[in-house]
């Protein structure tokens, strides 16, 4: 019968060598399985006489356990060492970028409507719109502005026939919606305008939003109240605001709206001319006449209407310079915005 | 308007500095756009009296000239061709501070050798003390100015040009006399009356005159003056008042004119008396008339336009120019003066359809006040008698349809209604009296007035609660809150908003751009032949000539902008209205449309270059028809349009209505426009996509799925879309999922043929599918491809 411990002997030996799992199961096998040389030994015990078997069975009975827990312990290593050298060498550079699709973005044009837009959203104006290719009427007529009359010669009108314009300002959506409907109306209507002129602060076309309330008993000073309510919310400052007396075919009594400089809280530079103010919006009871045209009772209803122009307040807002780069779709200029 | 300060306190001088003045009158609603200085801030200039000139001994164009300050004389070496004996000019005195232009820092006059010759000081010309821009030879001091008296003083240098942006509805301020009135509220001042003497009629003679266009003409007054002396020259303190308002003075009868129409608003014509044939008839020009005008063009008169004219021939275009051949000329010796009120509608429109704007045809359009005529001819026989002498004939007149007096009610409470405050009755007769209205009655709750003749703009009560506001100040009028009745708004879950389509594109990666809505016509036939677009009458420029009917050119445009300018991977967008003429009606419909053009992504590390195509753009749309919950609505199918590729375009149609393209720019435009890299476009009609199926939730199957795959090698001219929905008419009601994952040509694929594999799931509501159900159902998938397009199952 062979020495049970210098099997056990040999088999640490070549456990401590085995360099990976597989070669460490194939070691298992052959001391350890059925069939196993350790497994032989405790199977010839009966070769033994009676009385040696308990001692020689405990030997071989302990040379399998040191064998086992040589195994255990060396596959235990063999796993670590193999998860330590996967780690290794899945390692990445982390800092490199990540990969996906580019960013996109909205015009700043939209951007600044839609900024409008939900300020007044949220006090419950609803938006409309309206064709660009207007009918005379509703474009001027509807709006107290006949033929002839000298504030035509403000809007240089684009005509495509006598009798149609590229509308001149956003007013002719509130005409129409309030002949389609009753009121009370609190709407804003934002989009494209166009007027025949062009230069470094003008471009023959240009963006608008503008807002009616009509309702019971409405007067100059919910006008004023909307007004600088809503330059506050969309400058996020409470600037100085100011109501100078002007003239509008559609309102009456008229007002320019100044507000004190963003740029240099009044004090005076170059964006603001020097004066400290900032004209930005054009405001004033819609006129009587305007209300009766569009079939709304004028002695009972009465209501206020301002208008500004988005590219007007964008500059002001993301100091965008030149007029002319808002219709130029630089990307390299768009994507300031993204 | 352009004014002088010091020539409105002579009407009346509330107590302000001019800062204050100029902010007054803009926050009383006469905008002021700038102001500037009549002179520049010279110093120690005085008049001098040149005593003696002899020529320079060294210099031909040079003089030496004794000049007197009052108390001394000096030796002035002097340039100027003008210089004479006995003349009195600006003498800059040795010390005197000059500034040379506007921007310039004054310089000292300090004792010079001119040519070897002494010059203590130095003559001044306009120029040099900042009166005009450019002037030649000395300015010439009237001889009554007492020598040594500071020029500033004796000119009165000390004063502002003020510049007026008026709105349309204040023709009433466009003189002085006006400008005083609203002067005078503000300042709650009187002011002063116009004061002159009239001349003396001296002569009998007139011409008589004819309104035939009784409407278009309510008033036409006309005077004969006879022997004036066109060679006298306006008084300085005439021209420096003219000067100051921007106008130049040019002779005596012009400038008369001109003062008038400055100092009362209204414009006057002088005719050459001896040029007029008969009697004087305003009527309407007839088809054919012509007539030269003062400034030398001849124009064709279209019927309607308001005509002076004598017994033979039209003489004046009423209230926008006169006639050339009865002008004034240095040979004239008599002149017949016109002052008329013409109703603003008959001049308005008039001289922009002529392209022209004068000085008269602005008031008349805005209105000038219908009942100062008589004085306003007085005003100017006086004033000519006094420069060039001559003798007056009566003043004739003729009265048309004048305007009808107009009488507005004021309720005090309205006041309050409007503007949201009380305002004391006497404070609101006070500002209503002295802006010139006469109240005629006053019940303590109603206030009746009449509107004076020169304000256009008054013809209700708003009009008169805004005057109140304006001079009670805007400012401090209150405010409030103001939101009307409020009630919770309803959103339509069904209507998906424009801001989420553009959201969704932009998280693809798409970048929106604003084009303009007019573009080249050229461009347009070019990417859209036969869509003729919409044409304007009067574009900005040959570039921006017709309304786009497709958004497309502008995108293309954006891309070759930005192409040239180094971007080479480009996704861009845009939404906006697109104009087609449809017979007589204009359609608007809103689009959106998109391009792409370049890599997939952008170029990163790990070597990812591959180029965009037309599945890509055709996936970010299937994204866009997703957010719809209804993608089963719209077919994609293959077809040719306009600049697209004709073998990569598709149509997408929603329910069999085809709403817009897709595809790759034909690359014979892409030649032809100079752009380098495949681009890919779509154009959508925005309203289709907009629409959202309510989600309607159903339980799910607790039984397993069972997937296939199946391999079939078809006729490669059949599309993918055919095959698909034939395999979905067969794949039986518990298909749950249908895709292609594998399209072949090739080796091993016979030619004309493509292999293509398809994956199909099923699930039953209510038990597992058998392995029978499934072999069934394919089997019946098999025989309809091979029924339909003899399509085979590939081994």
């Amino acid at each position: 019968m062979a020495d049970p411990n210098s099997l056990l002997a040999e088999a640490l030996q070549a456990i401590e060598g085995s360099s990976d799992e597989k070669s460490l199961e194939s070691l298992r096998v052959h001391y350890l399985g059925k069939k196993g040389t350790l497994t032989a030994l405790l199977k010839s015990l009966g070769q033994l006489p009676p009385e040696e078997r308990p001692e020689a069975g405990e030997r071989i009975n302990i040379a399998k356990q040191q064998v086992q827990q040589a195994i255990e312990t060396r596959k235990t290593s063999l796993v670590e060492e193999s998860l330590s050298a996967q780690l290794s060498s899945e390692a990445i550079d982390v800092t490199l970028p990540g990969r996906r699709q580019s960013q996109g973005g909205l015009h700043p044009i939209t951007i600044t409507i839609d900024r409008i837009t939900s300020i007044f959203e949220t006090s419950g104006y609803d938006v409309a719109e309206g064709p660009e290719i207007e009918d005379d009427y509703h474009n001027f007529e509807a709006l107290n502005i006949p033929s002839h009359h000298p504030a035509r010669a403000m809007h240089d009108t684009f005509y495509v026939s006598p009798g149609t314009v590229l509308r001149t300002h956003t007013s002719p959506v509130q005409v129409r919606v309030m002949e389609g409907g009753e009121p009370p109306f609190r709407m804003i209507c934002p989009g494209r305008v166009y007027r025949c002129d062009s230069d470094l602060t003008h471009t023959p076309m240009f963006h608008q939003v503008e807002g009616l309330l009509i309702d019971e008993g409405v007067s100059f000073a919910d006008l004023k109240g909307t007004v600088i309510d809503f330059l506050h919310a969309y400058f996020e400052q409470d600037m100085p605001v100011r109501f100078r007396p002007s003239y509008f075919p559609f309102t009456e009594p008229s007002a320019e709206v100044d507000m004190g400089c963003v740029s240099c809280a009044g004090k005076g530079c170059r964006i603001c001319g020097h004066t400290g103010w900032l004209e930005v919006m054009g405001c004033g009871m819609v006129h009587p006449r305007v209300l009766d045209m569009s079939n709304i009772d004028s002695t009972k209803f009465n209501g206020f209407a301002f208008g500004m122009g988005v590219e007007r307040l964008a500059m002001l807002r993301y100091g965008v310079g030149d007029l002319r780069t808002y219709f130029e779709n630089d990307l390299r200029f768009l994507q300031q915005f993204n | 308007m352009i004014f002088s300060e010091q020539w409105l306190r002579e009407w009346v001088s509330p107590n302000l500095e001019t800062q204050e003045l100029v902010d007054e009158l803009t926050m009383a609603g006469l905008e002021v756009d700038g102001s500037s200085p009549v002179a520049r801030e010279f110093q120690g200039i005085v008049v001098g009296l040149v005593e003696a000139v002899e020529p320079h001994p060294d210099a031909d164009k040079l003089s030496l000239c004794s000049v007197s300050d009052g108390t001394e004389s000096f030796q002035v070496v002097c340039g100027a061709p003008n210089v004479r004996a006995g003349l009195k000019v600006p003498f800059a005195k040795l010390n005197a501070k000059i500034i040379e232009s506007t921007d310039a820092k004054p310089f000292k006059i300090k004792k010079a050798k001119i040519r070897g010759v002494e010059s203590n000081g130095m003559l001044c010309s306009s120029e040099e003390l900042g009166l005009e821009e450019k002037s030649d030879g000395l300015l010439e001091l009237p001889e009554q100015a007492e020598v040594g008296m500071d020029v500033r003083d004796y000119l009165q240098l000390d004063d502002m040009s003020i510049e007026l942006d008026l709105t349309p509805n204040r023709g009433d301020c466009l003189g002085m006399i006006g400008l005083a009135r609203e002067v005078g509220v503000i300042g709650r001042q009187d002011v002063k009356p116009l004061e002159f003497t009239p001349a003396t009629e001296s002569i009998a003679d007139k011409i008589e005159i004819k309104i035939t266009a009784k409407d278009a003409c309510p008033r036409y007054l006309g005077r004969v003056i006879r022997n004036i002396n066109l060679n006298s020259e306006s008084p300085l303190w005439m021209q420096e008042k003219l000067r100051r308002c921007g106008l130049r003075s040019i002779d005596p009868v012009v400038d008369v004119t001109n003062f008038v129409l400055m100092e009362l608003g209204q414009p006057m014509h002088a005719f050459d008396l001896a040029k007029l044939e008969g009697h004087i008839d305003v009527r309407l020009a007839t088809k054919g008339e012509k007539l030269e005008l003062l400034d030398g063009k001849e124009v064709e008169l279209t019927p309607g336009t308001l005509l002076i004219t004598d017994a033979k021939k039209p003489v004046a275009m009423a209230g926008i120019m006169g006639g050339m051949a009865t002008s004034v000329s240095d040979q004239t010796q008599d002149v017949f003066l016109e002052c008329a009120f013409f109703a603003p509608l008959d001049i308005a429109g008039k001289a922009r359809a002529y392209g022209m704007h004068t000085d008269a045809s602005h008031r008349y359009e805005r209105g000038v006040d219908y009942q100062l005529q008589q004085t306003a001819m007085e005003r100017a026989t006086q004033l000519l008698l006094d420069i060039c002498g001559g003798e007056a004939g009566p003043i004739t007149s003729a009265v048309g349809n004048l305007p009808e007096p107009v009488e507005v009610a004021l309720k005090y409470g309205s006041i309050k209604n409007l503007l949201g405050i009380e305002m004391e009755q006497a404070e609101v007769k006070d500002i209503l009296g002295r802006l010139g209205f006469d109240l005629a009655s006053d019940d303590g709750e109603t206030l009746m007035v009449s509107v004076p003749s020169f304000r256009f703009d008054v013809t209700i009560e708003a009009d008169l609660i805004e005057e109140l506001a304006r001079i009670y100040g805007y400012n401090k009028l209150p405010q409030t809150g103001g939101l009307g009745n409020q009630s919770l708004a309803s959103k339509p879950e069904s209507h998906i908003e424009l801001s989420q389509i553009r959201q969704q594109l932009v998280a693809l990666g798409y970048q929106e751009v604003v084009t303009y809505s007019f573009i080249e016509p050229s461009l347009a036939d070019t990417l859209f032949p036969d869509q003729p677009g919409v044409a304007l009458q009067n574009p900005i420029s040959a570039d921006m000539a017709v309304m786009r009917s497709s958004i497309l050119p502008g995108l293309i445009s954006t891309l070759k902008y930005n192409e040239n300018r180094q971007q080479d991977r480009i996704r861009i967008f845009e939404s906006g209205l697109v104009f087609k003429q449809k017979g007589n009606d204009i359609e608007q419909t809103p689009m959106l449309a998109g391009l792409i053009s370049g890599n997939k992504m952008p170029v990163n590390w790990s070597n990812n270059k591959e180029i965009s195509d037309f599945f890509d753009v055709k996936g970010d749309i299937e994204a866009l028809l997703s957010m719809g919950l209804e993608s089963d609505r719209y077919n994609f199918a293959p077809t040719n349009y306009a600049c697209f590729h004709s073998g990569q375009c598709a149509s997408l149609s929603k329910d069999g209505e085809i709403i817009g393209h897709i595809g790759a720019l034909h690359p014979a435009l892409q030649r032809k426009l100079g752009i380098t890299a495949n681009c890919y476009l779509f154009e959508l009609e925005l309203s289709p996509l907009q629409l959202r199926k309510l989600p309607a939730a159903s339980a799910l199957s607790r039984f397993p799925e069972v997937s296939r795959d199946l391999a079939i090698l078809i006729d490669s001219d059949y599309s993918s879309g055919e095959i698909l929905s034939n395999v979905r008419d067969n794949a039986g009601e518990y298909l749950t999922e249908l895709r292609i994952f594998d399209v072949y040509q090739g080796d091993g694929v016979e030619k004309g043929k493509k292999s293509v594999a398809l994956g199909l799931t099923w699930q039953h509501p209510s038990r597992t599918l058998s392995e029978d159900d499934v072999n069934k159902i394919i089997s019946n998938c098999v025989n309809g491809l091979q029924d339909k397009f003899n399509a085979n199952l590939r081994n």
